[in-house]
């Protein structure tokens, strides 16, 4: 089906969901709230059994064993989170469970996460725990507890769009604390089943809401760092989870000439400057990450942009496939605010081989795939304007106003060749 | 909503004799029992009687009784302070797969400051093998630790055996009773160990008291510095109440056990009998005859132990799954790891243990909610279902045991 009602049109015709419309009607429906102990998923929890939800709160216990990690405070899911949630489900006085997720956390994302740095990608781990852990195993775990929802405090909205049936994804009341970036791999069974009962709410009222009703309002600290890296050293994180990061190789520019070497591909990110150990008359930038040839490519600060990408395990949200070409604004990396972008359609295995600053064939690039996925999406995009670092393993996500259109894992940055060559 | 509280291996709840027999020492009998004036001497002599009666109980002397905080602390005091005081002796230590953290965390302790260990596996029914025991016997062993019966699957090891054993080759042996005590006989002497480790709170006493035997002429340093209290072997001030409690407890168990062994063991009988007949695809776990009056432990195929057990709580049964860690999440089994269990199947346990409190009634609520809560899990199931690959799992059981799922 195409996209042919225009966004605000759709989202008007929404049947309020997530601000207690007709799901609670029927009564004592169960939901599993995932909670932290933070202000947001307390809040969650506290009005969800205000309007007459039958509520258990859970929170899943993700560390595993392995981690070589000392410092174990913060994050979403640990251990101090833990006793915090307790304490909230007690005030608020509903059922309380940890739920354990070691294993799976540690299988499907840790070392998912090392394995794509390995790989010379960025990848972003919370959206992998969303679409796997949260919104997979914790949403399935929900249901044999015969909860019909799952919710989380994320600050987003869910609207049914009446005529098509189709479950939007929109972004926040509150558009700086909006989280739609990590939540766009949400299939339409999983946004059906899903609440987000703060996402109609600014930080300021869900904070004053919490203070009514007595729950701590104390911020966690806030989680622009991995949960599982509690120093925000991935650098050294990789080193001790996988020590043959460790793989020393050549920098290269981009006519190949040795620059210098490497302490493992994993340990750089597209557009870093620092760190890099060469001296140059010119500011050097990591343009690409090359695992096949081991390398690091570095080049001027303009080889760092890129006029498009091409991204696959693509998810639409509010249609179920893009059949030509659309305007939208599409944001490549969390804390970049979106830029005008065309996105088309695109066949797998179609494009020219061997690009010069792509990693590789892009049907295996992506993995955030779900097991069973009847087949990967790929799109191409075209930015209006050239973007800094398009980086491999991240994710770009597309939105028409505040509708979530889809999104998809970055696979490689189009560049225009030319320019490379000219500007020697 | 019925409470049903079947886990009676993780605590069980205090008598009300218990309760009654400590109230004084919480209130008007305060004495610390090492000052010397009158309301001291009168905690003391208290103290001592509960000591006298509890050595009693062992067969024991009461010098040879030391009080704990708890049956890990009295764990934790067997094997460090024999090892660190026998180190010119041996620096070998014997222990098996399936002990409680307790100990294999302390034996773990050891080896990081420089110890060796050696940790005999169990067999399918979780029964440790005395051969195993004797095989790993080296000039450096100074300690075998080897649990009376395992508090996950309920086996009840052959403790006498191994006694002989270690006596032949002059090992010191440490038994961990914790789940025995106050409900099967428990005799230091017909045992034959050097060392026991008892908690309170398992049988019908007051959280937070324990007690190790150490027969006398063991060498053992002491774990907790300070004071001279229990001998010069625990420092800190009793837990008078505690204590009191422990005794009494331990004495009404005593007394009853014969008749609530059975009684328990009936319960028990018609627990297994009632799921094996109602649910498919389900495996006993531990030794069918050798094991606790009270455990049930059960797998459960296509299914996890966690699903299962907070479905049971929302209907009230208090149940429990692998073994609770500090944040109340569930780990996968050690215990059942060791006795050969996929992976899988481990995650699917359910142990529920019976005690004193327990009815008949109790036992038909978990029968009449038990499979329906399966049925519908199995049908939610990730793994699939019977349907799928039944039989392709239960060959993955019968490597490990004989598979005792009843198709209806």
């Amino acid at each position: 089906m195409m996209w042919d009602a225009s966004p605000p049109e759709a989202a008007r015709r929404h049947d309020a969901r997530d601000e207690g419309g007709d799901v609670c009607r029927d009564g004592h429906q169960r939901v599993l709230v995932a909670m932290s102990g933070g202000v947001d998923s307390s809040v969650a929890a506290a009005i969800l059994k205000e309007r007459g939800f039958e509520v258990i709160g859970a929170t899943m216990q993700i560390w595993p064993r392995s981690l070589p990690v000392g410092d174990r405070e913060g994050g979403c899911c640990s251990v101090a989170a833990v006793e915090d949630a307790r304490r909230v489900a007690s005030m608020l006085g509903i059922p309380y469970y940890v739920l354990n997720f070691q294993e799976k956390f540690e299988h499907e994302v840790i070392s998912y996460f090392a394995r794509e740095y390995a790989r010379g990608r960025t990848p972003n781990p919370c959206i992998r725990c969303n679409q796997r852990i949260k919104f997979g195993h914790l949403l399935r775990k929900a249901r044999e507890l015969g909860a019909t929802y799952i919710a989380t405090g994320h600050y987003a909205r869910i609207r049914r769009d009446i005529a098509t049936g189709r479950h939007l994804l929109l972004k926040a009341k509150d558009a700086r604390k909006d989280q739609t970036y990590v939540l766009y791999v949400l299939r339409q069974d999983e946004l059906a089943r899903t609440l987000f009962p703060v996402g109609g709410l600014t930080k300021e009222e869900t904070r004053r809401m919490a203070a009514s009703l007595g729950l701590p309002v104390a911020e966690k600290r806030e989680s622009q760092e991995i949960c599982f890296i509690p120093d925000d050293d991935y650098r050294r994180f990789l080193r001790e989870y996988l020590p043959e990061t460790r793989r020393p190789g050549p920098i290269l520019d981009l006519e190949g000439n040795v620059l210098g070497e490497h302490e493992g591909i994993a340990f750089y990110t597209i557009g870093q400057r620092k760190g890099l150990g060469i001296a140059s008359m010119e500011p050097l930038y990591v343009v690409d990450l090359d695992p096949e040839k081991n390398a690091v490519v570095v080049g001027r600060a303009g080889d760092v942009m890129a006029e498009g990408l091409v991204a696959t395990d693509v998810n639409w949200i509010a249609f179920d496939r893009l059949e030509e070409p659309m305007g939208v604004a599409a944001k490549i990396r969390y804390y970049t605010p979106t830029v005008a972008a065309t996105v088309g359609p695109r066949t797998p295995r179609a494009a020219a081989p061997g690009h010069p600053c792509g990693p590789g064939d892009v049907s295996d690039a992506g993995d955030l795939g779900k097991p069973g996925d009847a087949g990967r999406v790929q799109v191409e995009v075209r930015f209006a304007s050239p973007q800094r670092a398009a980086t491999p393993g991240q994710s770009v996500v597309f939105y028409d106003g505040d509708v979530v259109l889809g999104g998809g894992v970055i696979a490689r940055p189009l560049r225009d060749l030319l320019k490379h060559t000219s500007s020697k | 909503m019925r409470t049903v509280y079947v886990d009676n291996a993780a605590t069980t709840r205090p008598r009300p004799e218990v309760v009654e027999a400590m109230l004084p020492y919480l209130g008007e009998k305060y004495g610390n029992p090492s000052s010397i004036y009158g309301i001291a001497r009168e905690a003391r002599a208290a103290l001592d009687e509960a000591r006298e009666k509890v050595a009693a109980i062992l067969g024991a002397d009461a010098r040879e009784i030391i009080f704990t905080g708890s049956g890990t602390e009295a764990d934790n005091t067997a094997i460090k302070g024999v090892a660190f005081a026998n180190r010119q002796k041996g620096d070998h230590i014997i222990t098996s797969a399936i002990e409680h953290h307790a100990v294999l965390d302390s034996v773990k302790r050891l080896e990081k400051h420089g110890f060796r260990a050696t940790y005999v596996p169990v067999d399918s029914q979780g029964m440790v093998d005395p051969a195993d025991v004797e095989a790993s016997i080296t000039d450096r062993t100074a300690l075998i630790s080897i649990m009376h019966a395992n508090n996950e699957v309920g086996s009840i090891q052959p403790i006498e055996e191994i006694a002989e054993i270690a006596k032949k080759h002059g090992v010191y042996f440490h038994t961990d009773a914790v789940q025995t005590m106050g409900h099967i006989p428990v005799d230091v002497n017909r045992l034959g160990v050097d060392l026991l480790s008892l908690s309170a709170h398992k049988f019908y006493g007051p959280k937070g008291v324990g007690a190790l035997y150490a027969r006398r002429g063991v060498r053992m340093e002491r774990y907790i510095d300070g004071g001279g209290q229990e001998r010069n072997r625990r420092a800190g001030t009793e837990s008078v109440a505690g204590i009191i409690g422990l005794a009494k407890a331990l004495e009404l168990a005593s007394a009853e056990m014969e008749h609530e062994r059975e009684r328990v063991s009936r319960l028990r009988d018609r627990l297994i009998e009632g799921v094996m007949d109602r649910i498919s695809h389900v495996r006993l776990n531990g030794h069918p005859t050798r094991r606790l009056p009270g455990n049930v432990s059960f797998c459960f195929e296509f299914i996890e132990g966690e699903s299962l057990l907070l479905n049971l709580d929302m209907l009230g049964v208090c149940g429990s799954s692998g073994s609770a860690c500090t944040s109340g999440s569930l780990e996968p089994s050690h215990v059942l790891l060791a006795m050969g269990l996929p992976h899988e199947v481990a995650h699917g346990s359910l142990r529920l243990t019976l005690g004193r409190y327990n009815t008949e009634e109790d036992v038909d609520y978990v029968l009449e909610h038990l499979p329906g809560i399966v049925e519908k899990l199995r049908a939610m199931s990730p793994f699939g279902t019977e349907a799928d690959f039944g039989d392709a799992s239960c060959a993955k059981c019968e490597d490990a045991a004989q598979p005792v799922g009843k198709a209806r």
